[in-house]
């Protein structure tokens, strides 16, 4: 029986246990607390469906074998422009949510072609590699909004060059998916679009999995020696799990921004890959293989923890930001544990 | 494949074909050095600094970077790459500043008490990385990068939440008006501030002039060496020795003419100790250990085979480099005069590893010379690009942008370009089996 506890505990992996067993200990604290369970329920809800499709852009790449997918930024900022160029058309409500994603799409597509390239000459490095690509692309882009050739008064600085550092969303389409359909029971409130858009993306990509695209990239990423052996083209089904990766980062980041209500353009994207790589390794992922259930899991995990430990260390805590303390040390904790299985070591 | 093979065939040329192909060999080498000579030469002309202003910051620039860069070469030596982890030294020599500031011990007695409390924190700290390292062979860079911002929040929950809780604190110029947590920024002023800077400072032109005596002993020295034992490649000294002659007589020129110049004072002492680290890295080489760190960067596995314990080395170098970045950090703390709790450490890592890979180091190669000339770049450019890019293009924030693109940039592609050589490589070897 111990040895069959042990090797269940080996296949969660500790870390796994500790997070659970802290947002388990979070939830009774906050009870003891009294603080106002039915709305931290619904804000993690909410805040499970705001990240859900950026974190669901970490599957195709692990899955293809590029490992996680640090290079999420660039997806990132493809969806920023994609939301820009809606907001400069004058669109509001869900039309210009839809314009957004489907503007997005196709740079996305293209940049990720290029980024999956990229990956293919650097096979091995590829975690480094993206970061950097990620930081740079970033950075880039900050010249970027310094130049882009807006008009649209909410996108610009009323006075001066560039582009605003926050655009407010309130006016167009703020919350769109949220307001979808909503209902409420008991007090918690059910952001039913927004969850059904993230479960619509899962859906696809679990589709995606089980097609014959998909069966090669999972094939290509288990074991790419193999794939090729049996007529797989390696680099092509790499590219393909990259730019679905970056598509969906893309498609994130503007589902993100309309419950946030905000596009946060300049340095904020950069660390942003970092949140959904933690959520989707945290869900039960490792840097060779994902599922959808992972990123959930992970998703409602993570991002649960993060919204009832704010409140929580605030009453216990009143000064800083011990929550904010807390996610930098889970996130790269857990990053830093699925590093340590990838491979090499322990010999 | 085919790009590999062309390039193979202009080194042959370069060896056989004389001057054009060695012309193009070098040019081809040091590529990105290269370009970044020409960018800061673009930037120098466009910010319309004088050269004096430039000169005299980039001087104090090296003296407060130069330690931290050159922390930076062992760990290449040993095969882990760009040691990120450097942030963690940083942090031991943070929280040995903290604990200094708080005891009120000033000036270079002070400075000298960070480094007696930084090391053994650094040693512990270095151990813990190596371990790491050592489970996470192959991904080093992105885990020493993980684990420096892991670290971080470590720093933080201890600095904003175990201070004036677990810690018990009182002082309130560092500790927050709620008593618990420490202040975001401490001045430094009073206390270990120009601690070493300002022992003693030296003109300018005197100091050039001891350096190119210096430099002229030591070449004509290996130029008479290496003859002696017929060596064909020492007519690079003879020119070491011309350029250094050259170098002497700017000296004298400064003097003599008094211009702006004069007045830039170098930080003497802080000199000293980089070039004391500088010859550390040249000579720990040529010690047993020193051939350890290189047999396992080349090869692990032949290291093992021949009786090394590869991961003790491996542990040993990160040490080294994580204890050399707290003093590094410490030299540049001391220099600028105010510690930034929460973010003096953030971006060292970064910073220091672009400096490096501009001087046209590698993850695999690393020297001092490089790491010196990448400082002078990287520094250059970043004191004229907020000008340049103002008076280019209308705005300094393109500029203060483009200089954080370059490092992030710089980074990236050396990175990129070395996983592409190694891919192409493993597949020529697989091709030859």
């Amino acid at each position: 029986m111990p040895k069959k506890l042990q090797e269940t505990i080996n296949r969660i992996g500790i870390p796994r246990l500790i997070i659970t067993a802290f947002f388990i200990f979070l939830c009774i604290l906050a009870v003891l607390l009294g603080l106002p369970i039915g709305s931290l329920i619904s804000d993690t809800l909410v805040r499970t469906g705001m990240n859900g499709v950026l974190v669901l852009a970490m599957v195709p790449g692990i899955l293809c074998g590029i490992g996680l997918n640090f290079g999420l930024p660039l997806g990132i900022v493809c969806g920023l422009i994609g939301g820009l160029i809606s907001i400069e058309m004058n669109l509001t409500g869900l039309k210009a949510f839809s314009v957004a994603v489907l503007i997005s799409v196709p740079i996305s597509a293209v940049v990720g072609y290029f980024y999956g390239m990229l990956l293919n000459k650097v096979k091995g490095s590829e975690m480094m590699v993206s970061t950097y690509v990620g930081f740079s692309a970033v950075s880039l882009m900050c010249i970027g909004w310094l130049v882009m050739p807006f008009n649209s008064p909410e996108i610009k600085w009323p006075i001066g060059k560039g582009l605003r550092t926050t655009i407010t969303l309130t006016s167009r389409y703020a919350k769109v998916l949220d307001n979808l359909f909503s209902f409420s029971i008991g007090g918690i409130v059910f952001p039913t679009g927004l969850l059904a858009f993230f479960l619509i993306c899962c859906f696809i990509m679990w589709r995606f999995l089980r097609s014959r695209a998909g069966i090669a990239m999972k094939a290509v990423g288990d074991n790419p020696v193999f794939a090729s052996a049996s007529g797989i083209n390696v680099n092509k089904s790499r590219i393909i799990g990259t730019m679905l990766s970056t598509i969906l980062g893309a498609v994130g980041i503007i589902a993100y921004a309309q419950s946030f209500g905000f596009y946060q353009l300049y340095q904020a994207p950069m660390m942003m890959g970092f949140a959904a790589v933690a959520a989707v390794l945290i869900g039960g992922a490792s840097a060779k293989n994902a599922k959808i259930s992972h990123v959930i899991l992970g998703t409602f995990l993570f991002q649960g923890l993060l919204t009832v430990a704010l409140p929580v260390a605030n009453k216990i805590v009143t000064e800083g930001n011990l929550a904010e303390v807390l996610r930098i040390i889970v996130s790269n904790g857990i990053i830093l544990y699925a590093l340590t299985k990838v491979g090499g070591g322990g010999e | 494949m085919s790009e590999n093979t062309s390039l193979n065939l202009q080194r042959d040329k370069g060896n056989s074909l004389g001057l054009g192909g060695i012309v193009k060999k070098i040019l081809f080498d040091n590529m990105v050095t290269i370009l970044f000579v020409v960018l800061c030469i673009f930037g120098i002309y466009f910010s319309g600094q004088s050269l004096a202003f430039i000169t005299g910051e980039l001087i104090t620039r090296i003296a407060r970077n130069a330690f931290l860069v050159l922390s930076l070469i062992i760990p290449v030596l040993a095969g882990m790459g760009l040691n990120f982890g450097i942030v963690i030294g940083a942090m031991a020599g943070q929280i040995a500043i903290i604990a200094v500031t708080h005891w009120k011990i000033t000036g270079i007695a002070g400075f000298l008490l960070c480094i007696l409390i930084s090391t053994p924190l650094a040693i512990l700290f270095g151990y813990f990385t190596g371990r790491l390292l050592n489970k996470t062979k192959g991904q080093e860079m992105i885990a020493s990068m993980i684990l420096g911002f892991f670290a971080n929040g470590l720093y933080q929950l201890l600095f904003l939440f175990f201070i004036g809780t677990i810690i018990p604190m009182k002082n309130p110029t560092l500790v927050l008006s709620g008593g618990i947590g420490i202040k975001n920024t401490i001045d430094l002023s009073g206390g270990i501030k120009y601690a070493v800077d300002g022992l003693y400072r030296m003109p300018l032109s005197l100091a050039l002039l001891i350096i190119s005596l210096i430099l002229i002993v030591i070449n004509i020295y290996k130029y008479l060496e290496t003859k002696k034992i017929k060596r064909k490649d020492n007519e690079k000294y003879l020119f070491s020795v011309g350029a250094s002659i050259l170098l002497l007589i700017l000296s004298i020129a400064l003097m003599v003419f008094r211009t702006s110049f004069m007045f830039i004072k170098v930080p003497f002492v802080t000199i000293l100790v980089i070039v004391a680290i500088c010859i550390f890295n040249v000579f720990i080489v040529k010690t047993k250990l020193g051939q350890d760190f290189r047999t396992v960067g080349q090869d692990m596995h032949v290291a093992n085979v021949s009786g090394i314990n590869v991961d003790k080395i491996r542990v040993t170098a990160i040490i080294i480099s994580t204890v050399l970045a707290a003093w590094g950090q410490l030299i540049f703390l001391q220099n600028i005069g105010t510690l930034n709790t929460y973010g003096s450490h953030e971006q060292v890592g970064m910073f220091a590893i672009a400096a490096l890979l501009i001087g046209g180091a590698s993850v695999t190669k690393a020297t001092n010379s490089q790491a010196i000339i990448g400082i002078i770049l990287f520094h250059t450019l970043f004191i004229v690009s907020p000008l340049a890019g103002k008076n280019l293009l209308g705005s300094a924030q393109i500029g203060e942008y483009f200089r954080v693109f370059v490092a992030y940039g710089v980074i990236g592609v050396s990175l990129g370009l070395h996983a592409f050589k190694q891919q192409i490589e493993a597949k020529n070897k697989f091709k030859s089996q």
